[in-house]
């Protein structure tokens, strides 16, 4: 089976705890996890996390029910690229002895990146959207001299409802 | 006080009374009709052990001689009682020591509430005396963990984690309460836990699913049953029956789910897997439909997957959606409680015989005989076979006894040759295969349903692992019965060296202590067997005693147990000799 990049969206009690048990069950499969990002979602008390990886759809496919049988696993689901909207957002910390080359302007302005902090010695750039992009980005700014570089896990919105409300109500009225 | 009700509006806000947070644990396993705790004291734990002392005439609890006989005690309870098994330990050590048999539990749905002692919650990360981080360790083997640091979260915590252990597909459930939150006081009161709005234990049943199942039954010339520990575990025995009953299809059983139906149904055709009887592993691959009911396609049973039943069509009866599809594709999965869902099929399935079918079964059932079983029962060796001492046992029990076997070669002989009449009364370590497992498991069996007779097999390797229990055994004078299988090996590894290694033994060779005169010290009524004249008289003394008993037969040493599927073959590849 071909291995594709595929997002899981897991939704969870705020137990401490599970972040393990939620990673076990990928890794003991030998599933590298390409990103994680835990948040909250948009249900109170319960959280989000959001894993990609490149992965076979066969095997993440039995890892997502592996994971909704965890019992403080409320639902797992998995999206393939074109099923959800997503961004990551990047941050470069440049000498600030570069920032007033016209180059340099030109660049965060063509990129729509911003400057979110301007210190003694550095700036730093902000970049949010696809991987693509702040790659593109990262080109660009190295020759500058890039003094730190870090990118964060996919943030993702599916397109498909989950239906966590309806879970959470379906059990208690059991 | 009078008084005081009376003012009181009549009210559904119950009582509470303020305890400490020890006391309340005793009080939840009290209200979740719990009496019997395996266990093992230490530090962390004490002040719960304290409060036990308080409750000695409502709670009895079992001093194993080693954390790890407590869980296999503790499972072998649950196994024979369907009820749940409870354990306590202390910190460090003694949570490590409860891993194996928490593992164990896991791999076999058995339901277990663990509870460890943990060091003081201001001492949590400081690598304090006897701290480990049991919760983290656990993680990969337990149905569910928690670690309780407030007393008051005690009640709530206790509910759930009974709940969670015995419903759905069942499972251990290991709670880590640290010194202070057992010291500390709260306002107890005890709810049961009904629901978790995160968990669905029994996913619900698509009656459409039932009747393309029924059909595909309906269609078949050639449909055969596997049944799994699942129709034990969801007392679906009867339903299983009636099934069988109307549609007269062959059925065979995983290890596991031996003693589900009894060995001597005339549709038993016996035992699937790589030491299972012949004729159900071929039939496997000839088969037009295959119906797994509450059982999970595992590597043992299977053989080489990519040649598994590929000329059948699959049904799946399963409690676990993440069985489903895990090793098998099927073609219809019909999730939900079997008890239920068998229930739902009967209707729907024709009235069938499959006699001409059942008959291909008996054939290769007749090659058996005479290549295998007829060997291990009229042995022309002097040496005595497991398979003539297991007949031995089934003749003086009349199948009626709960059999406990360890694991190895003694495992296996006792799964294809012990009879049963009830269900509940094959309990070995199946999924882990845990050596160690079956002298505490049976003392634990013993204790759920002391009016049966029960008797462990064991291996003279396997025995060592966990023989300190026979110290549990002396002070509680638990009646149980040990047959060790004495072959001077670790013959099961032996057997693969012999058969895949070119005879290369390396370190299967086991030099024994006198067993008997361990028994006795341990005041056991203990005896040794080497000859086949004295073998009867043997079994019917340890079945007739009343009291505990020790019997070592000495056995052929370089015996092998067959038919077998060697690794990486197919189901179809099982040899015979
Ligand atoms: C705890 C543990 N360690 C190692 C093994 C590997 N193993 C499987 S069977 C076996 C031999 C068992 O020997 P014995 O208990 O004498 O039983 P026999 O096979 O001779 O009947 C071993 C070492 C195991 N299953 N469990």
């Amino acid at each position: 089976m071909e291995k594709e990049l595929l997002t899981v969206s897991i939704y969870t009690e705020n137990f401490v705890g599970l972040l393990n048990r939620i990673t076990t069950i990928f890794t003991k499969r030998h599933v590298n996890i390409e990103s994680i990002t835990a948040s909250k979602s948009e249900i109170e008390n319960v959280h989000r996390y959001t894993i990609v990886v490149r992965e076979s759809e066969t095997l993440i496919k039995k890892i997502v029910k592996v994971l909704e049988k965890q019992i403080d696993v409320i639902g797992a689901f998995y999206h393939s690229e074109d099923q959800t909207i997503y961004q990551e957002i990047s941050l470069y910390k440049v000498n600030v002895e570069n920032v007033n080359n016209s180059k340099f302007k030109e660049i965060i302005t063509t990129n729509h990146a911003k400057i979110v902090a301007v210190e003694k010695e550095f700036v730093v750039i902000e970049k949010s959207g696809t991987k693509e992009e702040t790659d593109k980005l990262y080109n660009e700014l190295n020759p500058f001299g890039l003094m730190q570089f870090v990118r964060s896990g996919r943030v993702v919105i599916t397109k498909q409802k989950m239906k966590i409300s309806e879970i959470l109500n379906n059990n208690k009225n059991n | 006080m009078e008084v005081q009700t009376q003012t009181k509006p009549k009210s559904s806000i119950k009582k509470t009374i303020r305890i400490t947070g020890a006391e309340a644990l005793i009080k939840c396993l009290l209200a979740e009709g719990i009496d019997l705790i395996y266990g093992y004291p230490g530090g962390a734990i004490m002040p719960i052990y304290d409060k036990l002392y308080k409750y000695q005439d409502q709670l009895n609890h079992v001093l194993t001689r080693h954390e790890q006989g407590a869980t296999h005690a503790a499972q072998g309870f649950a196994r024979v009682t369907g009820k749940t098994g409870v354990v306590f330990a202390t910190s460090g050590p003694g949570a490590t020591n409860l891993v194996t048999g928490i593992a164990d539990a896991l791999i076999d749905s058995t339901p277990l509430v663990c509870i460890t002692g943990q060091v003081a919650s201001h001492l949590l990360g400081t690598d304090a005396f006897q701290e480990t981080d049991i919760i983290s360790i656990s993680t990969p083997v337990t149905k569910w963990n928690y670690q309780v640091t407030k007393s008051s979260e005690i009640p709530k915590v206790i509910a759930k984690a009974f709940y969670i252990a015995n419903s759905g597909r069942p499972g251990p459930v290991l709670i880590d309460i640290t010194k202070d939150a057992q010291f500390g006081e709260l306002d107890f009161v005890y709810e049961k836990c009904k629901a978790i709005r995160s968990y669905t234990p029994v996913p619900e049943m698509d009656i459409n699913k039932v009747k393309a199942a029924a059909e595909l039954i309906n269609n078949a010339k050639k449909p055969f049953i596997v049944m799994g520990q699942g129709v034990i575990l969801g007392q679906a025995e009867k339903e299983l029956k009636a099934l069988i009953k109307k549609t007269g299809i062959p059925i065979a059983s995983t290890a596991l789910g031996l003693s589900g139906l009894e060995t001597d149904h005339p549709l038993f055709v016996g035992m699937v897997g790589m030491h299972g009887h012949y004729a159900p592993n071929i039939k496997t691959n000839e088969c037009d439909v295959l119906i797994a009911i509450g059982m999970r396609f595992d590597d043992r049973v299977t053989g080489d997957l990519k040649r598994y039943a590929k000329q059948a069509r699959i049904i799946h009866f399963e409690i676990d959606p993440a069985e489903v599809d895990k090793n098998v594709k099927t073609d219809v999965a019909v999730l939900g409680d079997v008890k239920v869902t068998l229930k739902a099929l009967l209707p729907f399935v024709n009235e069938t015989s499959h006699i001409q079918w059942h008959q291909e079964f008996k054939d290769l059932y007749e090659l058996e005989y005479e290549v295998v079983i007829k060997d291990q029962l009229n042995p022309k060796k002097s040496g005595l076979t497991m398979g003539e001492v297991i007949e031995a046992i089934n003749k003086y029990t009349k199948g009626e006894a709960v059999i406990v076997s360890d694991v190895g070669q003694h495992q296996m002989f006792a799964c294809r040759y012990a009879k049963f009449t009830r269900t509940r009364s094959k309990i070995t370590s199946g999924g882990l295969g845990t050596m160690g497992f079956a002298l505490p498991a049976a003392i634990g069996a013993k204790m759920g349903v002391p009016d049966r007779e029960v008797i462990a097999i064991i291996g003279d390797g396997g025995y060592q692992m966990t023989i300190q229990e026979l110290g549990t055994i002396f002070q509680t004078k638990i009646p149980v019965k040990i047959v060790v299988l004495n072959n001077s090996f670790l013959g099961m590894v032996r057997q693969w060296q012999e058969m895949f290694f070119d005879r290369r033994y390396a370190s299967t060779k086991m030099v024994n202590p006198d067993f008997v005169k361990i028994a006795e010290g341990y005041d056991i009524k203990a005896k040794r067997v080497d000859k086949r004249e004295d073998l009867q008289a043997a079994i019917q003394e340890m079945v007739q005693s009343k009291e505990a008993y020790f019997l070592e037969v000495v056995i052929e040493k370089e015996d092998n147990v067959f038919p077998m599927i060697p690794t990486g073959a197919s189901v179809s590849e099982v040899r015979l000799e």
